[in-house]
C-alpha cells in the first residue's frame, strides 16, 4: 500500500474524524437500507473490506496489532457484527416492502405452522453444538492463548488496558471522569436496557425484523450498540497506544509521541477568557454556569422536545414514560456532545468541582 | 411402549436389535419407540428431563436460523462448554500468588495436546460476542414486547453476569495482562459516588471527624480485598469465577428458559 494512502487513513482514523464518519455512515446505512442490503451490493462491501484487510496486513504495525491473540476475536467480531447488521436490515427491507404491499412480514406466513421440536429443533441444536465445538477446537489449535510475564505491580505496562469488552468504557474515560464513565454510565446502560420494554409502547414490530415501523427504537438501540459500544471497543483496541494516545492503524506505537494537553474547563472559559476577572474563590460561583447548563440540558430540553420533535411520541407515551425515555436518550447523546466539545474547543469539564471529586 | 414385532421375518441383525430394545434395561431407559410419529416425537421431548425445557411443538418461523441467528442457543452451548473446560482446568490450577502463574505455564507447556486453556479463553470471548448478538437480535425483532418484558430484564442481568464471569476469569492467569487489566477495571470502583473514596460525595459518610469511606474501606477495597491487586484478590475472583457467578447465572438461565416457554415460545408475529 502506498505511503500516502497509509498517511491518509491514519489521519482519517483520528477519533474526531473517525467517529464523525462512523455516525454519518451509520445514519446513511439506516436511510438507504433498502439499497445497500441487496445481496450483490452487500457482497461487494464484504469483498472490498476483505481486500482492504489483506492489503493492510502487509503493513508491519497493522499485522502486529491484529495478530495479538486477544485481538483476533475482536477482528472476527467486527465481521460477524457487520454480517448480522446486514442480515437484520436485509430482512427489515424485505418485510417493510411486504407490509407496504399489505402482505405482512415473512415470518407471518409460517407463524401458524406448528412443527415438532423433535426432530426439527433438537437436530438444529445438535448440529449447531457440533459446529460450535469444531470451530472452538480449530480456533484453539491455531491461536495460542496469550501469556505475558508474571504479574508484577512494580512494572506498569504502557498502555494498560481493561479487558477488551470494557474498552468502550475506557475510551469514555478520555471524555468523562471515572465516576461517570466507569460507574454511572455502565449502571445507566443496564438500567436503561431493562427499562426498554416498559418505555417502548409501539405495538408494531413484535416478532419480525422491521425498520419502517419502529425507526426510533431500532435507530436508538443500534446507535448505542454499534457506534457507542462496538466502535469504541474497536478504537480502544486498535487505535489507542502508549499513554492512551491515538495511533493510526499503520502508525508505530511510539512511547514518546507528544500530544499537547490544552483542555480548559468551562469556568476558565467564562471567568478567565471572556470576563477576564480570574476564577472566583468559592466553588459555587465558579461552577454555577456549568451547573445551570447541565440542569438546563436535562430539564429544559425535554419539554421543548415534547412540544416539537417528539409531539406524537409524547402523546402516546404519557408523562412518566416520556421523561424516563428522554433522560436516557439525552444522557446517551451527551457522550457524543462531550466528545465534540473536546475535539472542537478543548473543553475539559462543564462542571469541575475537584473539592468533591465531582466533575462532569 | 415398544411394540412386539414378529421376530421370524427379520434378519439376524434386526433380531439382535429387537432383543436389545425389548430388554428390561432399554425399556426402563427409553419409554417410547423411535420418534417417528406425532405421539412418539412428543414423548421424546416430554419424557426427557433435558429436552422437556422445550415445548413438544413450536412455530415454524421460530426455527429459522435467519430469524433466531441461533445466538441464544450458542450462548448456552458456550456456557456448558466453559463449565466443562473450566472444571478440567481446576484440576491443574491453584489460585495463589505463588502457584497461579506457574500452573498456567505448566498447562501451556507440559500437558500433551493441551488446548483446554485455549478452549476456555476463546469460548469465553465468543460467549461475550454471542450474548451481545443475541441481545441485538431480540431487540431488532421487538421480542421484548409484551408479554416478554420481564424476560428481557432477566436477559440483561445475564449479559451483566457474562461480562462479570469473563472479567473475574481475566485475572486468573496471573500475568501482566491479567493483573493490569483488572487494575484498570477495578480502579473505576474508587470513583463510585458515596461509597468510593475518590467518588463524588465520598465525604458524606462519616462519624464526627472520622471518614467511613477511605482507601482501606470503599467499593474498590470490597472488590479487590486490598488496596492493590494481590493474593486476596486472586482468591476472591477465583471463588466468584468458579462458584458464585456461575451459580447466579444458572439460576437466572433456568428462569430465562422457563419464561421463554411460559411467554409463548420463541417470538413471532401475532
Amino acid at each position: 500500500m502506498p505511503e500516502f494512502v497509509k498517511l491518509a487513513i491514519n489521519a482519517l482514523t483520528a477519533p474526531s474524524i473517525f467517529v464523525t464518519l462512523a455516525i454519518l455512515v451509520f445514519f446513511a446505512s439506516l436511510k438507504f437500507y433498502r439499497i445497500w442490503t441487496r445481496p450483490k451490493f452487500a457482497l461487494g462491501l464484504l469483498v472490498a473490506s476483505i481486500l482492504f484487510f489483506l492489503i493492510s496486513i502487509t503493513d508491519a504495525h497493522f499485522q502486529w496489532i491484529v495478530s495479538q491473540p486477544d485481538n483476533v476475536p475482536i477482528m472476527a467480531m467486527l465481521y460477524v457484527v457487520g454480517f448480522f447488521y446486514w442480515l437484520s436490515l436485509r430482512q427489515a427491507a424485505i418485510n417493510d416492502e411486504r407490509i407496504e404491499q399489505g402482505k405482512g412480514p415473512m415470518e407471518a406466513e409460517e407463524t401458524n405452522d406448528r412443527v415438532h421440536v423433535w426432530p426439527d429443533l433438537v437436530y438444529t441444536e445438535f448440529i449447531a453444538s457440533i459446529l460450535g465445538t469444531a470451530i472452538l477446537i480449530i480456533w484453539s489449535i491455531l491461536v495460542k492463548a496469550p501469556l505475558e510475564q508474571p504479574a508484577s505491580l512494580t512494572r506498569t505496562p504502557n498502555p494498560s488496558k481493561a479487558p477488551w469488552y470494557f474498552l468502550g468504557l475506557q475510551e469514555m474515560l478520555v471524555y468523562f471522569d471515572p465516576w461517570l464513565a466507569g460507574v454511572v454510565l455502565p449502571s445507566l446502560i443496564v438500567v436503561g436496557l431493562m427499562a426498554v420494554p416498559y418505555i417502548d409502547k409501539n405495538p408494531k414490530g413484535a416478532g419480525y425484523f422491521t425498520l419502517k415501523e419502529r425507526p426510533f427504537a431500532v435507530g436508538g438501540f443500534l446507535f448505542g450498540f454499534l457506534v457507542l459500544w462496538i466502535l469504541l471497543v474497536f478504537n480502544g483496541t486498535f487505535l489507542r497506544g502508549p499513554n492512551w494516545n491515538f495511533f493510526g492503524p499503520y502508525e508505530d506505537w511510539d512511547v514518546h509521541k507528544l500530544v499537547p494537553l490544552v483542555n480548559v474547563n468551562l469556568s476558565e472559559f467564562i471567568y478567565v477568557k471572556w470576563l477576564g476577572t480570574g476564577l472566583p474563590a468559592s466553588w459555587f460561583w465558579r461552577e454555577l454556569w456549568g451547573i445551570l447548563l447541565v440542569i438546563g440540558y436535562l430539564t429544559i430540553l425535554p419539554p421543548i422536545l415534547a412540544k416539537t420533535l417528539f409531539r406524537t411520541m409524547y402523546a402516546r407515551m404519557g408523562f412518566l414514560r416520556y421523561n424516563v425515555m428522554i433522560q436516557l436518550l439525552l444522557i446517551e447523546f451527551s457522550m457524543v456532545i462531550k466528545m465534540y466539545l473536546r475535539w472542537t474547543v478543548n473543553l475539559k469539564y462543564i462542571i469541575a468541582i475537584p473539592e468533591f471529586f465531582f466533575n462532569i | 411402549m415398544a411394540e412386539k414385532t414378529p421376530v421370524k421375518a427379520k434378519s439376524a441383525l434386526a433380531q439382535a436389535w429387537a432383543m436389545v430394545t425389548d430388554s428390561q434395561i432399554w425399556t426402563s431407559l427409553i419409554r417410547h419407540g423411535y420418534p417417528e410419529d406425532a405421539r412418539t416425537r412428543s414423548l421424546a421431548v416430554l419424557t426427557n428431563v433435558f429436552l422437556h425445557l422445550h415445548p413438544a411443538k413450536m412455530r415454524k418461523s421460530g426455527l429459522r436460523m435467519r430469524y433466531t441467528w441461533c445466538m441464544g442457543g450458542l450462548s448456552f452451548f458456550l456456557f456448558l462448554s466453559l463449565t466443562v473446560t473450566g472444571l478440567l482446568l481446576m484440576f491443574y490450577y491453584r489460585p495463589t500468588a505463588e502457584y497461579a502463574f506457574s500452573d498456567i505455564v505448566y498447562l501451556r507447556e507440559d500437558i500433551p495436546l493441551g488446548i483446554m486453556r485455549e478452549l476456555h479463553r476463546w469460548g469465553a470471548h465468543a460467549m461475550v460476542i454471542t450474548v451481545w448478538l443475541h441481545m441485538m437480535r431480540v431487540f431488532l425483532t421487538g421480542s421484548y414486547k409484551p408479554p416478554r418484558e420481564f424476560n428481557w430484564g432477566i436477559g440483561v442481568l445475564l449479559l451483566v453476569l457474562t461480562l462479570l464471569l469473563s472479567f473475574t476469569g481475566y485475572l486468573l492467569p496471573w500475568d501482566q495482562l491479567a493483573i493490569w487489566a483488572i487494575t484498570v477495571g477495578t480502579n473505576m470502583a474508587r470513583a463510585t459516588p458515596v461509597v468510593g473514596y475518590e467518588g463524588p460525595l465520598a465525604q458524606l459518610l462519616k462519624l464526627g471527624d472520622i471518614a467511613l469511606v477511605h482507601a482501606g474501606a470503599d467499593a474498590r477495597y470490597f472488590l479487590t480485598a486490598g488496596r492493590l491487586i494481590g493474593a486476596q484478590t486472586l482468591l476472591r475472583f477465583y471463588v466468584l469465577h468458579c462458584v458464585g457467578i456461575p451459580l447466579a447465572a444458572t439460576v437466572l438461565m433456568a428462569v430465562h428458559f422457563w419464561r421463554v416457554r411460559k411467554d409463548g415460545g420463541i417470538s413471532g408475529p401475532m
